[in-house]
């Protein structure tokens, strides 16, 4: 008896042990990038261009790079997404080729980005002749997170109870009417959610858009969607690899990394708040 | 072929039948009590036929984004596969996946040899799962049974952050914090070699592993262990001789999404890894896996020759493995939801 309680103890003990070494690590990423980046953080940092060889000056340019192709990122994602989990949800029947679907999507968010960045390449550089540009990385990255998004607006849409659309079946609406008024109000606020968790992480993607856009070094912002652009992931990658003199813009690289950081986690946690806060306020 | 014995076929016998369906079935199937339809006023006959246009058009619409999924998938196994195709024709099978060489730019003679990328790309995963998934599952398993909810509730947000930081920053963050601990430990004249990057890829890996894993424990129904406590198991006995066993399906299935990720990141093992193209002999060597030397090469490759197919055939190579890890754990964890514990 006593032996059994022992071995319960250290289990036990062990298993927390695995949480603590997890947060550790977490704690310790955003400390030592917070400690070492606060201090390169300035105004000038944010509001100049790089300047004598991205030795000082700021990451102006690739702030806005990563934001304009957010955007392009967004307007292909959200709308696909939206419209494939409505029809998943609210149209498909439990059929082999629905199955088919599921699985394709599932298999989608398991395909390495470096090969969505070939198929970004050979598609929408080569094929649809758009050049290294805005535009191709943005759909690259709109294709990758369009797994996500699908997956994050179904889990919205299963949300709403089956008495809504049926009450509005009952008094003789369509379909679509019964959707539009009926489902999507109540579901496009948690479609939202999903669906910025999911544009975080295509903000902090490097890989895709190697070859599709993404420029080493720009001295001017980009003025239409064919340019090229600076962006924070890969300003980082150059800042802490590809530099001729790497010690010495650590604390840039350490700047960009902790702006990078914000930006992603501050979308995600402004998803993961809202998410919290529409559980608690629906009870149906 | 178990939808084909349950008799579900005759819903949906063949894809051609389903596209029919879907384009002109303005019919319910679903709905129990449709019985005989009203007969409409002359006057209204008219506007019915338009809105049912009006909605099998919207249907099909949806339908085709539907299916997007789909189509997205085949373009890049196709794209892949026909920029791929090039190579294999300067290149045999047998010196691609046994060579131990990579030297495309040899001005003497060229070689493309996949194997050493191919087992560094194995040696960071599995020095990757050798970690993450003891770990992770510690984690999961204490969320599950011995947390209290309120910690749950708070640590599974924590988790996801930690699935939200960009791989460039971890990659970085392997550079300069894990880099020179790891040199240190191990005397070697730098850190960036395979064990920096398992360890980076298992921090990646981890979010995975013990959501999936968390999830498929919790839906061990409570009669499992109740029936354990009652016979006067002890909660570790419980866990570890009743629960763990029926939730490990979902539990391998973790590992295997786990693996996926590992397999297929780029961008820490590309900064932690050293990248030295020779074969490598332990943990404690610089390594350059297959996602890496896309990477690396692709930018500086001039289009259209063997070397730049040789790139896509090695992200079809990644494509295929990637998809295997992943389909396995598919099959895995849908038997688990058959089964319905």
């Amino acid at each position: 008896m006593k032996k059994k309680k022992v071995v319960q103890f250290i289990g036990f003990l062990l298993l927390r042990m695995c949480l603590y070494t997890v947060l550790a690590i977490l704690l310790l990423f955003l400390y030592d990038i917070g400690k070492k980046g606060g201090g390169a953080i300035s105004w000038e940092f944010l509001s100049q261009p790089p300047r004598r060889g991205m030795t000082q000056g700021g990451i102006f340019p690739a702030i806005v790079g990563t934001f304009v192709v957010t955007i392009v990122t967004a307007v292909l994602a959200i709308p696909l997404g939206m419209f494939a989990a409505i029809y998943l949800n609210e149209y498909a029947k439990q059929s082999r080729l629905t199955r088919i679907i599921r699985l394709a999507i599932r298999n989608l968010s398991g395909v390495p980005s470096i090969v969505y960045g070939l198929f970004g390449v050979i598609l929408f550089v080569n094929i649809l002749k758009f050049g290294t540009s805005i535009l191709s990385a943005g759909l690259t990255l709109g294709l990758l997170t369009l797994p996500w998004t699908i997956t994050a607006s179904e889990e919205a849409l299963k949300t709403i109870p089956n008495s809504y659309r049926e009450g509005s079946l009952a008094l003789g609406a369509t379909k679509w009417q019964s959707i539009r008024t009926n489902v999507l109000p109540y579901a496009i606020p948690g479609m939202l959610t999903g669906t910025v968790l999911g544009l975080a992480r295509a903000a902090g993607e490097t890989a895709p858009i190697l070859f599709t856009g993404a420029a080493f070094y720009l001295p001017y912002l980009p003025k239409s969607l064919s340019d090229q652009f600076m962006a924070l992931p890969y300003h980082l990658y150059i800042m802490a690899t590809q530099h001729h003199a790497i010690q010495q813009v650590r604390p840039l690289a350490y700047g960009t990394a902790l702006v990078l950081i914000v930006l992603v986690l501050g979308l995600n946690m402004t998803a993961i708040v809202i998410r919290f806060r529409l559980r608690r306020k629906r009870r149906w | 072929m178990k939808w084909f014995k349950k008799g579900r076929w005759r819903q949906s016998s063949s894809l051609v039948f389903q596209l029919i369906e879907t384009f002109w079935g303005g019919e319910e199937k679903d709905l129990p009590h449709s019985g005989e339809k009203p007969s409409l006023p002359k006057s209204l006959r008219g506007k019915r036929t338009l809105a049912r246009w009006k909605e099998s058009a919207i249907k099909a619409f949806f339908f085709t984004n539907g299916v997007l999924a789909i189509i997205v998938l085949i373009g890049i196994f196709a794209i892949l596969l026909y920029t791929a195709v090039p190579a294999f024709k300067e290149i045999p099978l047998k010196e691609f996946f046994g060579n131990k060489i990579w030297d495309p730019t040899s001005p003497e003679k060229a070689q493309y040899g996949l194997l050493s990328m191919i087992v560094s790309t194995m040696i960071c995963t599995a020095g990757a799962l050798l970690l993450a998934i003891p770990i992770g599952l510690g984690v999961a398993a204490y969320l599950s049974d011995v947390a209290h909810w309120r910690v749950r509730e708070i640590v599974k947000p924590i988790v996801e952050i930690l699935a939200g930081i960009p791989s460039v920053v971890t990659g970085f963050l392997g550079i300069v914090l894990f880099g020179p601990v790891i040199a240190k430990i191990f005397h070697t004249g730098h850190g960036l070699n395979a064990v920096n990057g398992s360890f980076l890829l298992a921090i990646m890996a981890l979010p995975t592993i013990i959501s999936i894993s968390e999830d498929s424990l919790s839906a061990v129904p409570t009669a499992y262990t109740e029936a354990s406590l009652a016979l006067g198991g002890s909660r570790w006995q419980t866990l570890v001789r009743v629960k763990i066993p029926a939730a490990l399906s979902g539990i391998i299935a973790s590992f295997m999404l786990g693996m996926g990720r590992a397999i297929g990141e780029t961008m820490t093992v590309l900064m932690a890894t050293g990248n030295a193209r020779s074969f490598p002999h332990g943990f404690l060597e610089s390594v350059r896996t297959m996602t890496a030397n896309i990477a690396i090469e692709l930018g500086e490759v001039p289009y259209y020759t063997t070397h730049y197919y040789a790139l896509f055939a090695i992200g079809l190579v990644l494509f295929i493995m990637t998809f295997i890890v992943n389909l396995i754990a598919d099959v895995i964890l849908n038997k688990y939801q058959q089964r319905e514990l």
